[in-house]
């Protein structure tokens, strides 16, 4: 099967309507992050805390909301979060909420207020650790094993089972003590309704990020960019010649440039593992522009009397099937991440999604444009053209002839 | 075909070394048996096992503040038995600049008496001279480098020994960040950390001084009962027992000597235990060294008071009755609990410096379960689409390239049972991207053989050709990703540099799958071919 047989599409002189394209992602990125959304950071970035609850029902926001204000916790963000069947809630807390001082009052706040039907001296079953349960377990004895050696191992089985039973079977609430019965011995769950009670929610997972650490990250973030940027084109203007290397990040840059934009567009959060991605994509991107490059350079080789927009034109064909198949095969993978990779990676996944079809879409519309822009600005200025048989040890660069553009 | 052999040979050893990576020798050869194997050596992230991830600042000012203190007493006794005179020693700013001391009031015909003082006594600091014969003595900065990073290591050390006194498994503890003097702790399995971390923050700095005066009702009761003006080498410290049974109101002041009798650094241990009237208290015993120490001091306060003081809270106060060489109580109103953790974290020395938390993330159980389904999930359907996909497009060149993946995965996860590399949610994303990027050496090398077989090449020369070209391009393309990478592990913490660490190994194995495995195949079915026949590509 294939897809491109000899295709001989003229790139080059389609140029113009890549940069219209091109100009209005970008632009309408750029627009959407300095009037619109800005840069919406992450939580790692802007510090502050998230709690995320999965409840036993299907959560009320509203009325989460107003247990929250209740508690006095202000400008609290409550929000449904993933598909609605796993009734799980965002409860998102500013900054000025989380201090250095005291990292976690905030999220133990947010328990205190969500457990409205708590029963005075009991413990809420579905937010305790085993190891409060085995201790529990330990002090009251239902099983009457005393003192002996074998109860604090016993125990701790136990309570691991319970523990276990609720978050793998019953992931991460128990709708009643009751439904124990089938995991634990009856009179270890007679025991446990003395001390414990079912609150309808549990903690599935908390961020709690304080303002040094996420000004911290923030800087990290940048520099992590910029130093993956410099590596690209150190790496290529010393594989090439630094035209190329220049061409390859300007062409990187726009592709970061876009997915930022498109999540500032999209209003979706900047997360740490976001940034894994636009950095993965700054490498991935730069793939696709290589091989085309590469094959410039052995074109050039070749075809020593063609002109280089020509040269261009026919390398960026010749790759084309590699390209698009390429691209298309990781975005497979990518866009199974997107879909199935859950909640926690969709931003992550995003990313990627866009990246690769901005990334594959440049290599072609973008990167081999500058080299040839380039070069004409050059013949303009009556300079010799282009610099660009490269270090291949045939010997000092010749010549090329002059080319009207 | 000799030739052939050998490649093969070279590629079942090495299938095979990965695969004991992966599995090692497993107890059972069943599914969970496997299952288990494999567990048991590529660990689980945090955010897949579930978990508590913390970052910790450690106050490095503390530690230098003691050491300068250290260093004015120091250098007034020196001061004294040379006869120099001066008017005052002071630290102008001990918040910002703990390592700053300046000193007045030194004559210019002694100030060089002073400077050899100071080279002699207190090496680590630099003295220079300023206005009206006063001097400034500072830490040199790689001294005071050295203390803050001594500070870290001292504080991962005891955080660490009370962390494996609570017994929880497999914990990291490391310093984290570039020269932020923090620390990084990872705490699998522990969802509920607020009793660990109250552990953990606790300085435990036990000292028992000579108690001068209290207690007094406030500050200024016991500045208007010295006449306005403290004894020297004395400071007024806050009473207040830190247990929770405590039923204190109102504040208690005492005025406590500056010099300690005995230190946490002299105990020898410490255990929960019952004082006279049956209330929960901890008991101490001092080493040899520490209990001649005290002995000697309390012979020489019988009848004076004693304040034992924790974290500069005083806890209580009694009268000395007899010498006392190797034992002692702390009674400060405890629970049970608060006794065992409060022996546990002396038995484990006291923090260096006060550490505060910056940053605290909780991954639940049921979270890690349900990531690594998804994981998993997301894993197989992209890996099978791929793989279809080139069965489809390449046909045999298709089943070649699977091979090559298939291995490539192996060898992936192998090296990472290996380096015991941790596997993270976005490390499952990195391992379903290698599959995405590494397909991309197999395609072109295909599509190079396809170019030149329609150019008319034979089959060998294509391949030989496809091969050849291909792999100049393939290692650049690596390069730049694994350049990426690279830095992606070196700025990530956690899930972010499992991500990292999968994509360049990956990669890497992605060199020789593409190139020398597919290679191979080709060559074997090459071999097995009539000069002119197709090949399926």
């Amino acid at each position: 099967m294939e897809f491109f047989k000899n295709t001989n599409i003229d790139f080059l002189g389609k140029k113009w309507y890549f940069l219209v394209f091109s100009l209005i992602f970008s632009v309408a990125g750029v627009l959407s992050i300095a009037f619109w959304h800005g840069i919406p950071l992450g939580v790692d970035f802007r510090g502050g805390t998230l709690v995320y609850v999965k409840y036993a029902h299907a959560p009320d926001p509203a009325a989460i909301h107003a247990e929250i204000d209740r508690a006095g916790l202000k400008n609290a963000r409550v929000q449904t979060y993933g598909p609605a069947a796993n009734n799980e809630v965002l409860i998102a807390l500013d900054i000025q909420e989380t201090s250095e001082q005291a990292l976690d009052k905030g999220k133990l706040q947010i328990i205190q207020a969500l457990e409205s039907t708590a029963t005075p001296g009991k413990q809420d079953l579905n937010n305790s650790s085993s190891l409060s349960i085995q201790s529990d377990l330990l002090e009251k004895d239902p099983l009457h094993l005393g003192s002996g050696a074998d109860a604090n191992p016993r125990y701790t089985a136990v309570a691991q089972a319970i523990v276990d039973y609720r978050d793998k079977t019953k992931g991460g609430v128990l709708g009643s003590l009751d439904e124990l019965k089938g995991t634990a011995d009856p009179a270890v769950v007679a025991s446990l309704q003395d001390n414990f009670f079912v609150s309808d929610f549990g903690i599935r997972n908390v961020e709690i990020v304080g303002p040094q650490v996420g000004q911290q990250l923030r800087k990290q973030a940048i520099l992590a960019t910029l130093y993956s940027l410099a590596g690209m084109l150190i790496y290529l203007a010393l594989r090439f010649e630094w035209i190329y290397g220049v061409a390859a990040v300007l062409t990187v840059f726009h592709d970061t440039l876009i997915t930022v934009g498109a999540f500032s567009l999209l209003n979706w959060e900047i997360s740490l593992t976001v940034i894994a991605a636009i950095l993965t994509l700054i490498g991935y991107s730069n793939n696709d522009t290589i091989v085309v490059f590469d094959r410039i350079r052995e074109n050039i080789k070749l075809l020593r009397r063609d002109r280089l927009a020509d040269i261009v034109n026919k390398s960026i064909n010749q790759t084309l099937s590699r390209t698009i198949l390429t691209a298309g095969l990781t975005f497979l993978t990518v866009l199974a991440l997107f879909l199935f990779g859950g909640e926690v990676l969709r931003g992550f996944s995003l990313a990627l999604v866009i990246g690769i079809l901005i990334g594959t879409y440049s290599s072609i519309a973008i990167a081999a444009p500058i080299l040839v822009a380039y070069q004409e600005w050059r013949g303009e200025r009556g300079k010799t053209p282009i610099a660009m048989p490269l270090r291949t040890g045939n010997g000092p660069t010749q010549p090329k002839e002059k080319v009207k553009a | 075909m000799k030739n052939l052999t050998w490649k093969l040979v070279v590629i079942v050893a090495i299938l095979l070394v990965f695969l004991f990576g992966i599995f090692g020798v497993p107890k059972s050869w069943t599914g969970s048996g496997l299952l288990a194997a494999i567990t048991d050596r590529i660990h689980l992230g945090l955010d897949l096992r579930g978990g508590t991830h913390l970052i910790l600042q450690v106050q490095v000012n503390d530690a230098v503040n003691v050491d300068s203190d250290n260093a004015i007493a120091r250098l007034k006794e020196d001061l004294r038995t040379h006869k120099i005179n001066y008017t005052e020693i002071t630290k102008p700013d001990p918040v910002n600049h703990p390592e700053m001391v300046v000193v007045k009031g030194i004559t210019p015909d002694q100030s060089g008496e002073f400077k050899s003082i100071i080279a002699d006594r207190l090496p680590e600091y630099d003295p220079t001279s300023g206005a009206e014969n006063s001097w400034s003595v500072a830490m040199k900065p790689t001294s005071l480098k050295e203390l803050k990073d001594r500070a870290v290591t001292q504080a991962i050390e005891t955080i660490r020994n009370r962390i494996d006194q609570l017994g929880v498994s497999e914990p990291v503890i490391q310093e984290h960040g570039l020269g932020q003097y923090q620390i990084l702790v990872q705490l699998p399995g522990v969802d509920d950390p607020a009793r660990v971390k109250e552990i953990m923050q606790s300085t435990a700095m036990l000292e028992i001084k000579q108690s001068l005066g209290g207690p007094y009702g406030s500050q200024e009761q016991a500045l208007q009962d010295h006449g306005g003006v403290l004894p020297p080498d004395s400071v007024l410290m806050q009473g207040k027992s830190i247990g929770s049974r405590s039923t204190d109101t109102g504040e208690q002041w005492y005025l406590i000597s500056r010099a300690s009798a005995v230190t946490g650094r002299d105990l020898r241990t410490a255990e929960p235990s019952t004082d006279e009237n049956g209330q929960a208290a901890v008991r101490f015993i001092l080493t040899g060294e520490g209990g001649n120490k005290f002995y000697s001091f309390t012979s020489a306060h019988v009848g004076d008071n004693l304040a034992v003081v924790l974290d500069n809270k005083v806890q209580e106060v009694a009268v000395i009755k007899e010498p006392i060489r190797e034992t002692g109580i702390i009674n400060g109103r405890f629970t049970e609990q608060e006794t065992q953790d409060l022996s546990m974290t002396l038995r484990s020395g006291a923090l260096p410096a006060g550490i505060k938390y910056l940053e605290e993330r909780t991954v639940g159980p049921s979270l890690g379960a349900d990531s690594i389904r998804s994981g998993v999930q997301a894993a197989v359907y992209g890996m099978l689409a791929v793989l279809i996909f080139m069965l489809i497009y390449y046909r045999w060149a298709g089943v070649n390239a699977d091979i090559a993946l298939i291995l490539n995965l192996v060898i992936l996860l192998g090296f990472m049972g290996y380096f015991g590399a941790v596997l993270t949610l976005p490390g499952i994303a990195g391992v379903i991207l290698t599959v995405g990027m590494g397909v991309d050496s197999n395609v072109l090398i295909f599509e190079r053989i396809r170019e030149e077989l329609r150019n008319g090449k034979t089959p060998p020369s294509a391949v030989e050709q496809g091969f050849s070209h291909a792999w100049i391009t393939i290692v650049d393309t690596h390069v730049t990703t694994i350049v990426s990478a690279a830095i992606l592990f070196l700025f990530g913490t956690g899930p972010v540099k499992g991500f990292a660490t999968t994509l360049v190994f990956g990669l890497l194995a992605n060199l020789f799958t593409a190139v020398f495995v597919s290679r191979m195949i080709f060559d074997w079915v090459l071999s097995r071919k009539q000069r002119g026949e197709a090949l399926s590509i």
